[in-house]
């Protein structure tokens, strides 16, 4: 089996150098999972922190109404800048990142299938990263043109225009190669025994997020082309004097941008789905079910994406459509929510960090679930659309939901990774002030977006004030609780308690019958039945 | 909440949007706070060392699975079939709507009425009457968004969009641009002015420009050579065009389509895309040589000469021939 025939590979690669290289070799030439794994987290840890300080300057100049501290185009610039950080650079990269560190240890994989593609992949990233950032320092500033680049406004960028446009070639780039990595891992070097509906759940959803980044990349890449070709090439794909069309940007867009919002979630839900069995100690409610959801609303996503679009002005039938699907999407993520109740249903419960923020997770991302059926209602669009409530609703299922997710995540596999226990007690302090100053910041944007008030503006009519100071208080509060995460991290790195193989009592998975940390070159020898057996997680 | 309470409904659509709205509310917030209710509960009941019973566990059951897909599924249907009633009348002007024209571009609006009268950053409406709104950009894309009206349509470049309603409440309502379009996206606003009929009419004879946009639009007719080939005694083979707007077209590639503001801005700009059957292509395009506010004129004067007062077509209906 494929198995086998890697496992010798790999032996013969590790006979001449067995023990990993040391400096600055083991990073630029790493091919081993655990290190690049590494190497993403901390990557996406520092532009969570970049893009979260462009976040802290918005609220800083939204916190009053008129114009403070900076001029409406470096404002734009934020919000632009704010939304490529955080989508490309931080919570694609950390679920790749996971996927790197948890898929082979969680199937029973010696390592990812394509290990140098795996290098490429990672090192790609920076440099994107220093294309896109350098746009700060050209002529005419960073792109100002909203992350979702319409044109004919995007065309009319300065010399940051082809730069950013190579740069998400290359963010593109690089997730396509990651997933493609993730597809073949999974699908070719499970260990013997360990059947697909065997598969832990985060292993089933990344499976499934890696098909959409491979569907839709392309299509992003094909819009942003065009883009480009527009304005150096004389073409006219967007341009309505040569007979072209703006909106067809638009479905081009959200084609790819739908499909997205579940690459960035998906993930998510499957690291839900081991967090809650673990502290419940009780298998997750509905395991095939699960599968099932994930699978249907990747499906959807492909047709769901003019809801975007209400009020371009679409034929009726378009219209009704688009509301139809995005109704029916909500249904297995309903049935998602549903079952991860029933799973803490007699239960014997247990309230350490990683299940804090993955019940916290189970709420905040409901509420932002709602206000999506909400935002799919075509007339009652109309009010919310381009507003705060939008924004709102967005928020709401990418920082308690994502970024609450990828939390729980490290939470949960922390200890595995370095082989310390960490400071629960400042894990504890870290979620309730997330949780809280996360709801301070986000949930008054629903009452700014009902009574008007447009979405991407750095300055605002007099009637919108007070919700704006509020919801700055949350997000500068949000903003300094995040620096305890990574001191956090250093804390356990350093001084943390050394455990055993599983960390937590009630974790069930391969990557629990490992040492923390694993060696090196973990699973060289596939886990037997009975490990399989002891592992299963349902 | 104060929020959405406080803004008021000012025109007739307001109500229903914000019943719908207030349902969905109230949806969301029980199953949340049943979500809410349950975590909770199960939190504080199932804690371990709990003394609650833990007999009878399942890891799964069908039936449950069921349940909780089919209820949503029924729940939805009602409220798409809902919407559907309010969509449809949210598409439809009544016959009787008066037009008035949209001009967008970074970072103003501005708008004509029928009678010449300009306005920049605001539109003056009669209380109670149906107002349609003819919408097109000069640059980018914006949207033309009035939160008290509940209403929000986007305003795009090289087409024209459309957007009514009734004005209920007499006073002045912010207006916003709410697709971002650059630079200045955030000052690019106005207000509606809604006065009572009598107010209405003594501000129309207070603004009246030095003429009426039909009037202005019959001079550029002749001023561009549109006479010389559409006249009664041209030389050129072209269609007649008096009491052309409103009315079916039968087009050379057998496609029929109606006579809208769109199509006869088409018909100027991109004359080879629409060529009217037993017709030669010989139009000339006008792009470039014409301004937004021109062709409003050119389109307002060819309305004029419509002879029978044919309904409007409703708003998207007319899109048949976008994609041919
Ligand atoms: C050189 C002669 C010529 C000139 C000048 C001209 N047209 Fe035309 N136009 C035609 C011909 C021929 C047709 C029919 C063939 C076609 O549809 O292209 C036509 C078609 C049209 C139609 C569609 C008519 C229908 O029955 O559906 C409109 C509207 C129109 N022209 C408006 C204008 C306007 C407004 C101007 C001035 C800005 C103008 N034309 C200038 C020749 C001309
Ligand atoms: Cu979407
Ligand atoms: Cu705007």
């Amino acid at each position: 089996m494929a198995y086998a025939q890697v496992a010798v590979a790999h032996d013969d690669h590790s006979s001449h150098d067995d023990h990993k290289p040391h400096g600055w070799r083991r990073w630029v030439y790493a091919t081993n999972h655990k290190d690049i794994g590494t190497m993403y987290l901390v990557f996406a840890g520092i532009m969570f922190f970049l893009g979260g300080s462009l976040a802290m300057l918005i609220r800083l100049e939204l916190f009053r109404p008129g114009l403070q501290f900076f001029d409406p185009l470096f404002f734009n610039s934020l919000t632009t800048m704010h939304a490529l950080i955080m989508i490309f650079g931080a919570i694609m990269p950390a679920w790749t990142g996971l996927a790197n560190w948890q898929i082979p240890l969680q199937v029973g994989a010696p390592d990812m299938a394509l290990p140098r593609l795996n290098n490429f992949s990672f090192w790609i990233l920076p440099f994107a990263f220093l294309l896109l950032l350098s746009t700060f320092f050209v002529p005419g500033g960073a792109p100002a043109g909203g992350w979702t680049m319409y044109p004919p406004l995007m065309l009319q960028g300065g010399a940051s225009f082809p730069m950013t446009i190579f740069a998400i070639h290359l963010m593109g780039a690089s997730s396509i190669l990651g997933a493609m990595n993730v597809i073949v891992t999974i699908l070719n070097l499970r260990a013997p025994g360990m059947t697909l509906l065997r598969m832990p759940l985060f292993v089933w959803s990344w499976l499934i997020t890696a098909y959409l980044l491979i569907a839709v990349m392309p299509v992003l890449a094909g819009a942003v082309t065009m883009l480009l070709t527009d304005h150096f090439f004389g073409t006219t794909f967007f341009t309505a004097a040569g007979g072209g069309d703006p909106v067809m940007f638009q479905h081009i867009f959200w084609f790819f941008g739908h499909p997205e919002v579940y690459i960035l979630i998906l993930p998510a839900f499957g690291i839900i789905s081991e967090i809650i069995p673990t502290f419940a100690r009780k298998p997750i409610f509905g395991y095939e079910a699960m599968v099932y959801a994930i699978a249907s609303i990747a499906f959807l996503s492909f047709i769901v994406w003019a809801h975007h679009m209400f009020t371009v002005g679409m034929p009726l039938a378009g219209e009704l459509f688009f509301m139809l699907t995005t109704m029916l999407i909500a249904i297995p993520t309903g049935v998602k929510v549903f079952n991860w109740c029933a799973t803490i249903w007699k239960g014997s419960l247990t309230f350490e960090p990683p299940m804090l923020f993955a019940l916290a997770f189970v709420f905040l991302f409901t509420i932002g679930g709602f206000s999506g059926v909400m935002l799919a209602i075509v007339p009652a669009d109309f009010q919310y659309q381009d507003t705060y409530f939008v924004v709102a609703h967005f928020h709401y299922v990418l920082v308690p939901g994502t970024i609450f997710g990828i939390m729980a995540g490290v939470y949960y596999w922390l200890p595995k990774w370095t082989g310390h226990m960490y400071d629960q007690t400042l894990g504890k302090w870290h979620f309730w002030l997330s949780a809280i100053f996360v709801n301070v910041l986000f949930f008054p944007q629903h009452f700014l977006g009902l009574a008007g008030m447009p979405r991407r503006i750095p300055d605002y009519a007099v009637q919108f004030t007070d919700w704006n100071m509020v919801s700055s208080i949350g997000g500068f509060g949000f903003g300094l609780s995040q620096l305890l995460f990574p001191y956090l991290i250093w804390k356990c790195i350093k001084h943390g308690v050394p455990i055993g193989n599983r960390a937590w009592e009630g974790a069930h998975g391969l990557e629990w019958e490992l040492p923390s940390p694993p060696p090196f070159h973990s699973w060289e020898t596939p886990p037997t039945e009975a490990v399989l057996a002891r592992a299963a997680v349902h | 909440m104060s929020a959405l309470s406080s803004l008021p409904q000012a025109s007739s659509i307001a109500p229903q949007v914000d019943t719908l709205f207030w349902f969905m509310v109230a949806l969301c917030v029980i199953v949340v706070v049943g979500v809410l209710i349950a975590m909770v509960s199960y939190s504080v009941k199932y804690r371990r060392g709990s003394p609650a019973d833990r007999s009878g566990r399942q890891a799964q059951s069908l039936g449950v699975e069921l349940t909780w897909t089919l209820i949503p599924l029924a729940l939805f249907i009602g409220v798409f079939t809902w919407s559907l009633f309010v969509f449809a009348k949210m598409r439809s002007p009544p016959p009787d709507s008066q037009t008035v024209y949209v001009v967008a571009k970074q970072w103003m609006w501005k708008t004509q009425h029928p009678g010449g009268q300009r306005e920049i950053n605001a539109l003056h409406v009669p209380l109670g009457q149906p107002i349609r709104l003819t919408m097109t950009s000069e640059d980018v894309i914006h949207s033309f968004y009035v939160p008290a009206f509940r209403v929000k349509q986007d305003v795009l470049p090289g087409r024209y969009t459309e957007l009514w309603f009734t004005a209920t409440k007499l006073g002045s309502f912010p207006l916003f641009c709410a697709e971002y379009c650059g630079l200045d996206h955030a000052r690019m606003g106005g207000n509606v002015v809604v006065m009572a009929p009598a107010d209405y009419a003594r501000w129309l004879d207070g603004n009246a420009g030095p003429q009426s946009l039909a009037v202005r639009g019959a001079a550029l007719f002749r001023a561009h050579g549109c006479s010389g080939c559409h006249g009664a005694n041209a030389s050129v083979h072209a269609p007649d065009l008096d009491g052309l707007y409103g009315r079916w077209v039968q087009l050379a590639d057998g496609s029929t389509v109606i006579a809208d503001d769109r199509y006869i801005r088409d018909s100027i700009l991109l004359p080879k895309k629409h060529v009217v059957a037993g017709f030669a292509p010989l139009m000339p395009s006008f792009s470039g040589q014409l301004s937004e506010e021109d062709l409003v004129a050119l389109i307002a004067y060819l309305k004029s000469t419509a002879r029978a007062a044919s309904d409007p077509p409703a708003i998207g209906a007319e899109s048949t021939h976008e994609h041919d």
